[in-house]
């Protein structure tokens, strides 16, 4: 496999390198045989994390191999980018990675003033507090005058300042570069409570001293959709992302498993045989091969199965389904329909 | 008439009393000598009990020489857990680098060692090859077996290098197609000016090759390997760098002048932190948007760049020290101005600031720390990491990891001072 | 051949050594020329790539983002802040912050590098190794890993808000900051107050006319002794006179934290100490050498005179030392005004913590925020450099 070199400052310079007219990320990621990911610098346990053999792994990590296996039908093929929250979106949108799947919220500044497109939630989440069980608090709202450690350059940083403004608390924040150095901050005792995205609360609470000194306060302060996202002005790229992630629920709903899936083709169900490109041309819409949710579900399995593995309860995360359920349990994961 | 007894020799010097020589005497004059000194000298003993012991204690006796997770490390009074550095040592040289392929990076750092060795060593002999092989073969060889080769060289790379050969020899020959010379006498020049860009296409093509080693991504890249490569780059390109802006500052041509000193005071006027989050958050957006570099690269340019402002202030303050008689003399001689730098100046000009080399590759080597802030892992991004493992998590694992961190940063930068403070010995000698 | 000096056009003159191109002044030219067509061309791709880059993401660009509400706090405000501030102030704050960490460091630094440079001369052998097992141990390590040390090994030992180290006075020190007294100006505080800008006037003047009494006769004046008593002795004396108008208001435990007082955070102390000991021993070195700079028959003079070895230091070494020393120690403080944008590692809100991080990730605006800091690093730097060259000229001066 070559790899192609970064051209270079010299050819730029001379005006030999011919600024291609912005080509399409999907001729790109083919000719160059990857799909090239934005991942969680910090390391998020369960949702992005390498580990000592240098592979990364995860939740997030595994929807980028989605994306290679529908592409190309071959899930490994993928490269991942570490980015840190101040860095990620500038490499989203100076071409670095052809997507970010960085436990992003989506909200409206950022998809509308930033050059983003949000491709939908895989992962509904909302921002809580962890204390010390010592502290003998049970709510939020007895946080008044409490010091808080936050990672900088997130909607978690607002999100924590609306709340107190809005419950008229005195709020203490003391701001941090990354996760890991706020998380070291709180587990020294600088701060009375760390906050960030739930999720995130399980993850970080794993590389404390004495985990089960801490608790998870019940509250949950904001809306927090998490998804992948790509750049704006690609129509094409943005609807292999945004259909990979629907049929990755679809699947769930149809339950169609990564082992199940081949023979699943010969079922009489027309959903999944839309689905699985046994009918229609759908797969051409979107400039890939007819069978690309199946490719995309033998690489990595449904939308269940990617969480179960992942961060789910059998996991040291243990985190329940909740709202990430789907919405005929009583959740929010909704595949749009492929027809 | 009896003769008084006179001395025919000098009598036996008697030797100095006891309290002004030996282990006392020394003691006097150097500890006891007066109320004030005592004074001092309690105190700084004092200074040294608070602190030494416990040091000790802490480092050695209560240290945790041997375990397998947090467990062993957790108690009232542990010491440092070396336990904890051992089992992390590998990331700590190798970062994220598949373990398969570290027999690359061993390789990367015997060939560094086999290189820097006996080019440190004044006496052994074959000092241009050596620098050859440091400044040439070591470099192709340690990308190659560190990225896994196999570059794809587009055809804009060659079409770079013809069009600067072209314009190398279109400047070479100039004199002749003006016709001010006949071209015989232009024709060694210009095979010469053929040799570098011959030795440039050949490491193209060995780029290119496919010697089926794996490729592994620089953000596998981790630990002591990192600190090394940005290290060794920014050497690399800040001193040659440095010296052009140095040459460029007291340059007769403004405007040549002018852009030296805005490139020099810029560099030096800004945090490296800010050099750092602009080469990682802004540089993107100045690329055209197929052109993306390498977070490594982008890095080594920043590094190299702000080291460089540092360096072409250091030579400068080296040719501003020399006599105006050297210049005058070259010129007398009939050099041209490479020549009288190359051949005269900057020989004498370079030996005299040694010293201030050396700081500044010093600061350039623990100022490579810096780059853990935009996410990449050099050695103490490597610490900063593994002190968040849940594995190892205990109060004394911050420490402990920072001590062991400071520790090789200590040798490395204390090994290079004192190596300058040799060489200046050396070269000093022959002044006098 | 006179008559073909004349023709310089012609074709047997320009092939002889004489031709214009070997002429120093036309290959100037044509040298700067391809220069400035280089950098030019850089210029010109650079911001067309930038222009079109954010075009075509549509991602906004300009200054309005500084009018837009923050709706972020921060730890440390010298000027009221709060969430609803905008981007603007918070762009003071943090400038602010980075002002206050250099100015008190340099201070520091300096006290620090001066006494270790003095020691490492000392005739005490215990002393000298002392001075100089700080200075070879300080600056051969990273100073981002010294404040990590600081701020997290050693910030760590320190006990919870529960329980404060009582440091006497009502102040108190803890994991979360050591806490001051404050006072509180109760009505007539005015008094205290004007009497202490009397006091400093008053020894103003006093240093002067000891200035000029001593050019003229000779004879010193005990200065500090006299300005100390003033300085301390005026206020305190108005403080009774008007009845005590300023009380303390000492910080006490309420909720999670201690309430009221003065508060220094932990992540200013770790910083403050982290950049004065690594800028001391460098600046230790600099006083070494500026004081070795002075020849030896400048002290040996001055002990003839009589004058103790503290009084030569002060008044023989030093103050001609002080021109070998104040280059480099401007550079030393240009350094640590620099290396206060570390502070973004342990998360002491500077400017570049809160502008180039919280702000910039906020806006998403980078080639802006980034720009706007490093031009004030940049003017900070020419500023305190045109003021050293400044002050190094006025000490020049007295050079006879």
């Amino acid at each position: 496999m070559k790899k192609t070199v970064l051209p270079i400052a010299i050819a730029a310079a001379i005006g030999l390198s011919v600024a291609a007219a912005n080509a399409a990320t999907l001729e790109d990621v083919k000719s160059k045989g990857f799909v090239q990911c934005g991942a969680n610098a910090s390391g998020l346990a369960g949702f992005a994390t390498t580990n000592d053999q240098g592979e990364w792994t995860g939740f997030d990590v595994d929807y980028c191999r989605a994306y290679a296996a529908a592409i190309f039908g071959d899930p490994s093929k993928v490269k991942f980018t570490p980015l840190n929250a101040k860095e990620r979106f500038t490499a989203l949108q100076s071409g670095s990675v052809d997507v970010l799947v960085r436990n992003t919220t989506w909200t409206m500044s950022r998809d509308t003033q930033l050059g983003l497109n949000f491709t939908g939630t895989n992962y509904y989440d909302g921002q809580g507090f962890m204390v010390r069980k010592s502290l003998g608090i049970t709510s939020a709202l007895e946080l008044s005058g409490a010091s808080v450690c936050v990672q900088t350059g997130t909607t978690t940083e607002l999100n924590l300042s609306d709340y107190f403004r809005a419950n008229d608390m005195d709020l203490n924040a003391v701001v941090f570069e990354s996760a890991n150095e706020a998380i070291q901050a709180y587990d020294a005792g600088r701060c009375d409570t760390f906050t960030t995205d739930a999720s995130g609360l399980y993850a970080e609470r794993l590389k404390l001293t004495n985990p089960d000194d801490h608790m998870i306060l019940p509250e949950v302060i904001s809306k927090e959709p998490l998804g992948p996202v790509v750049r704006q002005g690609d129509d094409e790229w943005f609807n292999i992302v945004k259909w990979v992630g629907f049929a990755l629920v679809n699947a769930e709903e149809l339950g169609v498993t990564k082992d199940n899936v081949e023979e699943m083709k010969n079922s009489d169900n027309p959903e999944i045989k839309r689905l699985l490109g046994t009918e229609g041309a759908y797969g051409e819409a979107i400039g890939l091969d007819n069978d690309w949710a199946a490719k995309a579900i033998a690489g990595v399995g449904n939308y269940g199965e990617i969480f179960d593995r992942n961060i789910g309860p059998d996991t040291p995360l243990g985190i329940e389904r909740g709202i990430n359920a789907l919405w005929t349990n009583g959740g929010l994961q909704y595949g749009i329909p492929v027809r | 008439m009896e003769i008084a007894y006179v001395r025919s020799e000098p009598a036996e010097a008697l030797p100095p009393p006891t309290s002004s020589s030996g282990p006392i005497g020394w003691l006097r004059e150097n500890l006891f000598s007066g109320i004030r000194n005592t004074i001092l000298t309690l105190l700084a003993l004092y200074l040294l009990w608070l602190t030494i012991p416990p040091m000790i204690q802490f480092l050695f006796i209560d240290a945790v020489w041997s375990g397998s997770d947090r467990q062993d490390c957790l108690g009232a009074d542990v010491g440092a857990c070396w336990a904890f550095v051992e089992a992390r040592f590998p990331q700590y040289i190798y970062g994220r680098y598949p373990i398969d392929e570290r027999w690359r990076v061993d390789i990367f750092f015997f060939l560094l060692a086999a290189g820097l060795i006996p080019m440190a060593i004044p006496r052994v002999p074959y000092k241009t090859l050596n620098a050859i092989f440091l400044l040439v073969i070591f470099p192709v060889v340690s990308l190659i077996l560190l990225t896994g080769g196999d570059f794809e060289i587009g055809v804009s790379w060659w079409l770079a290098l013809v069009f600067t050969l072209v314009l190398a020899e279109i400047i070479v020959l100039l004199p002749a197609l003006l016709g001010a010379v006949p071209f015989a006498e232009r024709k060694r020049p210009a095979t010469v000016t053929l040799v570098p860009f011959a030795a440039l296409a050949l490491i193209f093509v060995i780029m290119g090759l496919d010697f089926g080693l794996r490729e592994v991504e620089t953000s596998l890249w981790g630990g002591l390997l990192v600190t090394l490569v940005l290290a060794l780059c920014g050497i690399a390109a800040s001193l040659p760098l440095g010296i052009l802006l140095a040459l460029g500052r007291r340059s007769k041509m403004p405007i040549v002048r002018m852009f030296s000193v805005i490139f020099i005071e810029f560099w030096r006027g800004v945090p490296l932190i800010t050099i750092l989050f602009m080469s990682s958050v802004m540089l993107p957006l100045f690329l055209p948007d197929d052109v993306s570099f390498d977070k490594l690269l982008r890095a080594i340019i920043g590094v190299a760049m702000f080291a460089s402002a540092y360096m072409a202030e250091v030579v400068r303050g080296g040719l501003q020290a020399m006599p105006k008689g050297q210049y005058e003399g070259a010129d007398a001689l009939g050099l041209s101005h490479w020549q009288k730098m190359r051949l005269i100046i900057l020989p004498q000009a370079l030996k005299h600031v040694i010293p201030g080399i050396v700081n500044t590759f010093i600061g350039l080597f623990k100022d490579t720390s810096l780059v853990l802030i935009i996410g990449l892992f050099d050695l103490l991004g490597m610490v900063k990491l593994s002190l968040v493992d849940p594995k190892w998590a205990t109060p004394v694992t911050p420490a402990t990891g920072y001590i062991f961190a400071a520790f090789v940063f200590w040798v490395f930068c204390f090994g290079m001072s004192r190596y300058s403070m040799f060489i200046e010995r050396r070269l000093d000698r022959t002044h006098r | 051949m006179a008559v073909q000096d004349h023709d310089a056009g012609s074709a047997p003159a320009a092939r002889s050594r004489g031709s214009f191109i070997y002429d120093p002044k036309v290959r100037g030219t044509f040298f700067q020329a391809l220069v400035l067509v280089a950098v030019l061309f850089f210029v010109y791709e650079a911001a067309t790539n930038v222009i079109a880059n954010l075009q075509r993401q549509h991602i906004a660009s300009g200054f309005g983002f500084l009018q837009q509400t923050a709706g972020f706090e921060i730890s440390q405000t010298l000027i009221s802040y709060s969430a609803t501030s905008t981007y603007g102030r918070a762009f003071f704050v943090g400038l602010l912050n980075t002002l206050l960490v250099a100015f008190v460091g340099i201070v520091l630094a300096t006290i620090l590098g001066f006494v270790v440079g003095v020691m490492r001369l000392s005739k005490n052998w215990l002393i000298r190794q002392l001075a100089t097992a700080y200075v070879e141990i300080m600056r051969n390590l990273p100073l981002l890993l010294q404040l990590f040390f600081w701020y997290f090994a050693v910030l760590k030992q320190l006990p919870g808000p529960r329980q404060s180290i009582e440091l006497g006075f009502g102040a108190a020190l803890n994991i979360r900051g050591l806490y001051i007294p404050a006072p509180v100006l109760g009505p007539g505080s005015g008094i205290v107050i004007g009497a202490f800008v009397v006091a400093v006037l008053v020894s103003i003047a006093i240093a002067r006319w000891s200035k000029k009494r001593q050019m003229l006769t000779g004879r010193r004046f005990p200065v500090p002794s006299v300005v100390l008593a003033l300085i301390i002795g005026l206020p305190v004396l108005a403080f009774f006179v008007s009845g005590g108008p300023i009380t303390l208001e000492r910080p006490e435990l309420k909720g999670f934290n201690l309430q009221g007082g003065v508060q220094v955070i932990p992540e200013l102390v770790a910083l403050v100490l982290g950049l004065a000991i690594y800028t001391g021993a460098f600046i230790a070195e600099i006083v070494r050498a500026g004081i070795q700079s002075v020849s030896k028959g400048q002290s040996e003079a001055s002990h003839a005179l009589g004058l103790t070895t503290g009084m030569t230091l002060w008044l023989v070494v030093i103050p001609q030392a002080m021109r070998v020393i104040i280059p480099p120690l401007t550079s030393q403080f240009l350094n640590l005004t620099k290396n206060s944008s570390l502070a973004v590692a342990i998360g002491y809100p500077d400017l570049v913590s809160v502008f180039a991080g919280t702000v910039l990730n906020q806006t998403g605006q980078a080639v802006e925020v980034i720009s706007m800091t490093m031009l004030v690093y940049l003017v900070i730097s020419l500023l305190t450099s045109a003021f050293m060259n400044w002050f190094n000229a006025h000490v020049a001066l007295v050079e006879r």
